[in-house]
């Protein structure tokens, strides 16, 4: 089959590929560019963990086809730490334990990084209803749910940790 | 699993899609709107379309306006947008509380509504939107354009009027700023997934009668079906509780849903009786607020 190349702006970095028009978009962030952090559940967009932002709005990149994406910013969950320093929603996912293997992580993350940017203040049960879209069979999603709310606290600049004084600027963005 | 290989293309005008349809027609194309039914149909195989024609890129079918007495809907118009449009929550606000039970926001972010309606699952909300909101469905195809009422649009399970190489370019719904109540409601086992039974009224009073209704119902026939009689039982009364029962009888009387894993017949009547009573409930209820 025929190759099509395709640019995608991946978490701020332009890369040019040669994919099967087949190709998943999750498949092309792994396989591709090396970007494990977005995992593969169901692979029929129910689960969410392949959650990415693409051009700003969360999607299953398992139900997309990188041809789809060509030419698009696409964020996913390496984009969100800034060097060492942990985005505020990875950072309360790590303190309130809102993870327990990890698998539907990447995809909560990224699911969250929209809601918060939808609505700053989210209360819990707007979190909870937001969420609903990713699947997560450890947590129980009560600490996913004060993790999302602790954060998003710390993003509009309050209920600062004394060690996190300054932000990630993605965080800012 | 993944899709099997196809050919692609990803044309920029309503003509180019045609004649790529037309030249493929052996390879049974398909075309590509957001893909959140058709490609996890192709994850699992049981679409396997030698060609597809990816519509992102067609400009004239991203159009999402009101025109005199209707709301125009482009094929490639996202749910998300179509949920965040104010004009829309004004012209047709069925519909946008419909989209919020279709899936979850990441689907909604890349699901079209064109894309639902062409689709044509019988347990979708969309379709029965549709239908209670007298939409038109305009086509493009070899032999010219066509303008389809919903009515006739939807022919059975994940079929339409639609014909080979044939696409769907727009929505219409008629405009109903300021006019009566509306509702949609549904029973789904988990919170996104596909309903047993939906169901979207429209109801029209005018000095505490009922002056005209507009019921429709999803998952209980192989397409979305009109609850005519209770519609007509509803129209000239007041309303009041037991007409709302004789009208839920009537709708329920005519109905015969296939019984699967998911529920009986019986337990799919039951439940479209509550969501029936729910319905004409809660538009009522808006109709009445609004004078």
């Amino acid at each position: 089959m025929d190759k099509y190349d395709i640019t995608l702006i991946v978490n701020g970095r332009s890369s040019t590929v040669s994919v099967e028009p087949r190709k998943l978009l999750v498949d092309v962030l792994r396989e591709d560019l090396g970007l494990k952090g977005t995992h593969i559940g169901c692979e029929h967009g129910v689960c969410g963990t392949c959650t990415v932002l693409l051009k700003g709005r969360s999607i299953r990149s398992c139900i997309t086809f990188a041809v789809q994406a060509d030419g698009a910013e696409i964020r996913t969950v390496e984009g969100l730490a800034n060097g060492a320093d942990l985005h505020p929603l990875q950072d309360e996912f790590w303190t309130k334990q809102g993870l327990q293997c990890g698998y539907c992580t990447p995809g909560m993350l990224m699911r969250a990084c929209e809601i918060i940017e939808q609505n700053p203040d989210p209360s819990p049960e707007q979190v909870r209803e937001g969420i609903a879209s990713n699947l997560c069979r450890c947590t129980g999603y009560q600490f996913i749910i004060e993790a999302v709310c602790a954060a998003a606290g710390r993003m509009r600049g309050e209920e600062q940790r004394p060690d996190q004084a300054t932000m990630p600027t993605e965080a800012k963005a | 699993m993944k899709p099997p290989p196809f050919r692609y293309a990803a044309p920029t005008s309503v003509e180019e899609v045609l004649d790529l349809l037309a030249a493929n027609a052996d390879a049974e194309p398909r075309v590509l709107a957001g893909g959140q039914s058709l490609v996890p149909l192709m994850n699992f195989r049981l679409a396997q379309p030698g060609f597809l024609v990816d519509l992102r890129l067609v400009e004239a079918l991203t159009t999402l306006r009101t025109e005199r007495d209707v709301l125009v809907i482009g094929a490639m118009v996202r749910q998300s947008a179509v949920e965040r449009s104010p004009e829309v929550a004004l012209a047709a606000p069925l519909l946008v509380e419909a989209l919020g039970y279709v899936a979850h926001p990441p689907i909604r972010n890349s699901g079209t509504v064109g894309g639902s309606l062409a689709h044509a699952d019988p347990s979708a909300e969309l379709p029965a939107v549709a239908l209670a909101l007298d939409a038109e469905l305009l086509t493009a195809g070899p032999s010219g354009t066509r303008t389809i009422p919903a009515a006739e649009f939807f022919r059975g399970p994940f079929t339409t009027a639609l014909e080979p190489g044939e696409i769907l370019t727009e929505v219409r719904i008629p405009r109903r700023e300021g006019v009566g109540g509306y509702a949609f409601v549904e029973f789904a086992r988990t919170h996104g997934n596909f309903a047993l039974v939906g169901v979207a009224a429209v109801i029209e009073m005018e000095k505490d009668i009922v002056t005209g209704a507009s019921i429709t119902l999803s998952g209980v026939a192989s397409t979305p079906v009109r609850a005519a009689a209770a519609e007509r039982a509803l129209a000239g009364t007041s309303a009041d509780a037991a007409t709302i029962e004789v009208a839920v009888d009537a709708a329920a009387d005519e109905l015969s849903p296939a019984g699967d894993l998911h529920g009986s017949t019986a337990t799919r009547t039951d439940i479209a009786r509550s969501c029936l009573r729910g319905g004409i409930q809660l538009a009522l209820s808006r109709a009445q607020d609004r004078r």
